[in-house]
């Protein structure tokens, strides 16, 4: 054995060929990194430690003589937890009259449809007895072809809110009231613009993405002829909509086909998670990329981008600029596309710019270029005219007509809406939605002006900053509760169906705006089957059954349409600016609660945000170099002067490959009237954002401010000691590997791997199970840093959130995480942290055939099953925490605390009940969603098939059916026909850490990337 | 000085050293004998229920088949317990006004549903499947025992681990054929039915998957 342990411990300490770093503290080594390395529940070793003033006694912490009166009371205490061994009484509470799709104990599926980023997507919710627990994405809606992404998992939760608004209430909801109530207060007003064609009233909502609302909306104009309906959206996407009316005259809605394109640039463009089609451009996009033995091709995704995105992470090349950069690169990519590229640029740029020209004009027609919302319209304009010039329009280029009705650019017509506020010639104000108090631009000062309207009514589904300023608080329904209809990316019409009945007295924007309509008994259903009775006259009930049986109106999609440009754009005019001096400012909506809407939503709050890992709190992104120009680390704050407005203690998070120059601000928290769980948690970048520079602007002083805050972070949590375990390959390198026919498993990479057969004395084919035998493989080419698998794995799994103080004591529960690492593709740089790569890595319980923490488990609650599961009993754990100190991969998490004590009487209805809710004082972890397996495997058995086999495709895991581009694939290693047996069998396949013998059941595709070989790096 | 303790003090000082292991030993048995007992199992407890529902009645005396009521017990993990509707479908019209029923009509007419009490609970931490036993020719009366024979309804088994495992390991011991699985009375009234080889013909007829039937995750996830 000794030359083994020689092998293994060789392996450990060989350096790896280029090092990879998962923070700036691991790069720099510092002590602090150190600590934590060394460490792993640094908190909990030394639990009584903290509370001693430090100086105070020679030997702080825990006296022996405490600690026994600690351990003695701990185990009578435990002693009494025996007295109760009685069990209480249960009651069973059957139905009265049992409904006919219900069999007690198993789930129905409705499809439905969620209106994320702007549009609809299209979802599949489980409901258990009634209450839904879960959503997925519908396999045959186009805008999610069966993924979903973190807003639509963690919708559920928002759900059962205790803090949702309950009832009517009146005045800054201090005064409960009724809907009867509002309705009597409401006639006499109606009754009196009646009379006047409604002039003085004002609508204001968010984009009018549901044919029927947009139907309703016409109906009010036809009542009140002199009413005005706004639109407002802090996250509006008013660059895209203005930049497409410019080139074409008339508004028109971009349609991306990814599947088609083979070279895509993008200019600050987030498109793999901030666009309405966003999760089937990710499916279409990664699709693309899947590198395999019989066809190794894959797109290249060139990204220009002033912020720190997952899109970014991804791209083959990446050039972080500042925002105003982009527009002089999109010039000379628009230029360089037509012939004869003008030079405005500096000579690193202007080198990648002409590779890039090349790259695009090579793939001309299969080349896709897409601008970013955060871009101003000129640059969009530069786009639709470099696509055309490539020939893209038609092919990976779409336009149709807008998705939203009358397509109203919302910065203007709040800016609008205010002015007339100021006038006074607004006395009615209905806002159905929305928070204009809170995120409407700081200049238009929209709480002043809602001062000088007699009557503000709002909508919401929380009494939140702009109900309290209001005359009338009504509570909405949250879209699993109503009726409604909504438009997806590309025109697709979905129907929204209630999955249970209102928990509040809520109504939906539908049935308010009946009553406006002097329809107030008409019910949501009506309203919506109403307005299809009318379209679809013939064989409607069929029709509308159907529609509503697969979530989405067939044949609805609105058609390409012929688009010309009217004019060509511009592309002389920011070429002579002179660059502005100070730093520059880029807003963005945060990656996890958006533009603050979510702000309440704590699986959302403690997801840690890609890239930076951060939790519960927003911060100034900056890089490295801004920092050390700043004289401020990790933990500081700084004073941020910006158009004329100051924001100071804003705390600042050093982020690799960010902008130089650059500070990125996330909007979206800063609530004051959020609920319990997001009020008052980080800063308000809305105090500092105008209406006519809604992403970015330059020309922001920043100082150091003097306060500390500190951030929980959980980039340095859970570390493997720098061992190797990411491994990129270009797609060259991976093309040489494949002809040296060097192809066996896990050799060829850039390791050697000193164990190739498995190391057991005992004869496999002895004990192992014939059925199924389940494993996993995760595609690292494939993985965007979504986070979609995280809050999936939360909603299934009952993980319970443990709140931001708790985070910083490194006990956040998630049992998938994405670890982020970072390399500077040129070892020779001298700051590797100015543009590194990224590397998203899922790291969830492997799942090891020889796991080494079921061997150190004293009382066997964590063991092995046939089928090749690493199980968890949580009813025999006793909490002595060993198996997590032995497990290599570290993705064992221990409930210190009762996390799931205080859930609320509805949060409790949203937990599965196929997995136990843990208490306080177990271990848990990835359990491969053994309740699905086994439901499964049920399922199997009844039907009398041998072993219990299940087939491919009938259990699916929460991570790998909520993933935008599946890049977790799990099934049966036993059938040979399975996808994850074939994957397992590329020459990219390779596990973690199998140097020491654990034989993980989960493995690793390699991050394949494809950079052009005309640039170097 | 006089002695304090007479010198007969040494046997009983060294009888109570003795005697304490016994003592314990007394201690630690009545204890697991006070653990399985029906005091703390509530096996043979009859318990109180809103309506004296009795199984006796219904199934020897009317003849009703278990899946008249407990519809869902061949599809899902919860055999289910009837609505009050399913109560209704005879009592509208037979014994229409005895006293005894009033609840069950109360519940009716007011849309209440009637609160039975529970007789076989599990910790939150097993998930047993019903409809997995009777597939696979587990009868209702070997867990329940002979409810045909209760007037009201009891645990008829400790319901602990051990005894889950008793089945789990050698379930060639109670296995039967599947359509003898709602025969209350089995294995009466079967000539030469002989377990032992009659078992481990069906365990292996029924696909039953010994190696896999005592991991943990079976039954707790």
């Amino acid at each position: 054995m000794a030359f083994l342990v020689d092998d293994t411990r060789e392996t450990l300490h060989k350096p790896a060929p280029r090092p990879f770093w998962r923070s700036l503290g691991e790069l720099e080594q510092t002590p602090e990194f150190l600590e934590r390395l060394h460490r792993e529940f640094p908190v909990a070793a030394s639990e009584w430690l903290e509370d001693v003033e430090p100086g105070a006694a020679k030997n702080p912490g825990l006296s022996r003589r405490n600690f026994l009166t600690l351990m003695g009371a701990g185990l009578s205490l435990m002693g009494l937890t025996g007295c109760t061994t009685r069990k209480p009484d249960a009651k069973i509470v059957p139905y009265v009259i049992q409904p006919e799709q219900i069999v007690p104990g198993k789930p129905i599926f409705y499809a439905s449809a969620l209106n994320v980023n702007g549009a609809a997507h299209g979802v599949i919710v489980e409901t258990h007895e009634g209450r839904p627990t879960k959503i997925e994405g519908n396999p045959n809606h186009p805008a999610s072809l069966g993924a979903t992404n973190i807003w639509m998992q963690a919708a559920v939760l928002g759900l059962y809110d205790p803090d949702r608004s309950q009832v009517v209430a009146q005045l800054g909801g201090s005064s409960v009231s009724t809907w009867d109530k509002f309705q009597s207060a409401i006639a006499p007003m109606l009754a009196a613009k009646l009379q006047n064609g409604g002039s003085g009233m004002r609508v204001l909502s968010e984009p009018i993405v549901s044919p029927t609302l947009a139907a309703q909306a016409q109906a009010l104009k036809r009542r009140f002829p002199n009413l005005k309906w706004h639109v407002f959206s802090p996250t509006d996407r008013g660059n895209v909509r203005e930049g497409a009316k410019q080139t074409f005259g008339q508004p028109r809605n971009v349609v991306y086909a990814f599947d088609k394109a083979d070279v895509v640039v993008a200019l600050d463009s987030d498109f793999l998670i901030d666009e309405p089609g966003s999760l089937r451009y990710s499916r279409q996009f990664v699709d693309r990329r899947r590198v395999r033995k019989d066809r190794p091709e894959m797109n290249r995704l060139y990204v220009v981008e002033s912020a720190r995105t997952i899109t970014g992470a991804m791209a083959d090349h990446r050039v972080p600029t500042t925002p105003d950069a982009i527009e002089r690169i999109a010039n000379a990519i628009a230029s360089g596309v037509r012939g004869g590229m003008r030079n405005t640029l500096d000579e690193t740029t202007e080198k990648f710019v002409r590779a890039l020209v090349d790259d695009l004009k090579q793939a001309g027609k299969f080349a896709l270029v897409i601008a970013g919302e955060y871009q101003p319209p000129q640059v969009h304009r530069l786009c639709h005219e470099i696509n055309a010039a490539l020939g893209a329009v038609g092919n990976t280029v779409l336009y149709t007509d807008p998705i939203d009705a009358g397509s109203v650019d919302a910065n203007a017509s709040l800016a609008e809406l205010v002015h007339d506020m100021n006038a006074g010639s607004v006395d009615l104000l209905v806002m159905l939605g929305g928070n204009p108090v809170y995120n409407a631009p700081a200049d238009l000062d929209f709480a002043s002006a809602m001062g000088k309207v007699a009557t503000n009514v709002h909508l919401g589904l929380y009494e939140d900053e702009t109900s309290f300023l209001s005359q009338w608080h009504l509570p909405q329904t949250h879209p699993l509760e109503e009726w409604s209809d909504l438009r997806a990316f590309d025109g697709t019409v979905s129907i929204v169906q209630p999955m249970i009945a209102p928990l509040y007295e809520g109504r939906s924007v539908h049935e308010v705006l009946a009553i406006l309509l002097g329809d107030a008994a008409r019910s949501g259903h009506e309203i919506v089957r109403g307005h299809w009775a009318e379209q679809h006259k013939d064989n409607f009930d069929f029709w509308w059954d159907k529609s509503l049986h697969d979530g989405l109106i067939e044949d609805s999609a609105l058609p390409p349409r012929e688009s010309n440009r009217t004019q060509a754009a511009n592309t002389t005019a920011p070429s002579s600016q002179p660059a502005p001096a100070g730093f520059r400012i880029t807003f963005r909506p945060d990656p996890s609660i958006g533009d603050g809407a979510w702000a309440n939503n704590a699986w959302l709050q403690e997801l840690p945000k890609p890239i930076s890992k951060l939790t519960w709190d927003n911060a100034a992104y900056v890089s490295r170099a801004t920092a050390q120009k700043l004289e401020v680390e990790e933990g500081g704050t700084i004073r941020v002067k910006y158009a004329g407005r100051e924001l100071a203690g804003v705390p600042v998070i050093v982020v690799p490959g960010q902008p130089a120059d650059v500070i990125t601000l996330h909007l979206g928290y800063g609530r004051t009237r959020a609920g319990k769980i997001g009020t008052k948690l980080g800063f308000n970048a809305y105090a500092l954002r105008t209406s006519d520079a809604p992403w970015f602007g330059a020309g922001a002083t920043v100082t150091r401010d003097d306060a500390d805050y500190e951030l929980a972070v959980t980039q340095e949590h859970q570390l493997m000691h720098g061992r190797e375990i990411v491994r990129p390959v270009s797609i060259a390198e991976l093309r040489a590997r494949y002809a040296s026919a060097e192809t066996t498993r896990a050799e060829g990479a850039n390791v050697e791997h000193p164990k190739t057969v498995p190391l057991t004395l005992y004869n496999p084919d002895e004990w192992e199970n014939k059925g199924n035998k389940w494993g996993m493989v995760i595609d690292q080419t494939a993985c965007t840093g979504c986070n979609a698998c995280v809050v999936a794995c939360y909603a299934e799994n009952n993980v319970p959130t443990v709140g931001k103080e708790q985070v910083i004591r490194n006990r956040e529960m998630a049992w998938l995480r994405i670890d982020t690492y970072f390399s500077a593709a040129d070892a020779e740089e001298t700051e590797p942290a100015a543009n590194p790569e990224t590397y998203f890595q899922p790291m969830l319980c492997q799942h090891c055939e020889t796991a080494p923490c079921e061997l150190v488990c004293p009382v066997g609650a964590t063991t092995h099953s046939a089928e090749g599961l690493n199980e968890m009993t949580y009813n025999r754990c006793v909490g002595t925490r060993y198996c997590s100190n032995n497990c290599p991969y570290k993705v064992r998490r221990f409930n210190y605390l009762e996390y799931n004590g205080e859930v609320s009487q509805t949060q409790a209805m949203q937990k599965n009940p196929d997995v136990t809710v843990r208490q306080r004082g177990v271990m848990e972890k990835c359990s491969y969603c053994v309740q699905r397996i086994n439901l499964a495997r049920i399922d199997a058995k009844k039907q009398g098939r041998e072993h219990g086999l299940v087939r491919e495709g009938e259990v699916l895991t929460a991570c790998q059916q909520s993933c935008p581009t599946q890049a977790i694939v799990f099934g049966n290693l036993n059938d040979p026909q399975s996808q994850v047996k074939k994957l397992k069998e590329e020459p990219t396949n390779y596990g973690l850490l199998t140097e020491l013998n654990t034989e993980p059941r989960t493995t690793y595709l390699e991050r394949v990337r494809n950079p052009n070989p005309a640039m170097k790096s | 000085m006089a002695q304090i303790f007479h010198p007969s003090m040494n046997t009983v000082a060294r009888a109570s050293i003795f005697g304490a292991i016994f003592v314990l030993g007394a201690a630690a048995w009545v204890a697991a004998r006070i653990y399985s007992s029906p005091y703390v199992t509530e096996q043979y407890v009859a318990r109180e229920q809103p309506v004296p529902f009795s199984h006796e009645h219904h199934v020897t005396g009317l003849g009703l088949d278990c899946r008249y009521c407990h519809t869902s017990v061949e599809d899902s993990h919860f055999a289910g317990v009837p609505p009050t509707q399913t109560c209704m479908t005879c009592h509208s019209q037979v014994w229409t006004n005895a006293e005894m029923l009033e609840p069950v009509r109360a519940s009716f007419r007011e849309n209440k549903p009637l609160a039975w009490t529970r007789v076989h609970a599990l910790p939150d931490y097993v998930f047993f499947n019903h409809s997995i036993h009777v597939a696979k020719g587990i009868g209702c009366s070997t867990c329940h025992g002979q409810v045909d024979k209760m007037p009201l309804m009891w645990q008829n088994a400790t319901l602990h681990m051990q005894w889950c495992l008793d089945c789990h390991r050698d379930p060639e011991k109670y296995i039967r054929p599947k359509d003898q699985v709602f025969n209350m009375a089995w294995p009466a009234g079967q000539k030469d039915w002989d377990q032992k080889t009659r078992g481990a013909a069906l365990v292996a007829e029924y696909h039953v998957n010994k190696v896999q039937l005592d991991n943990c995750s079976v039954c707790h996830r």
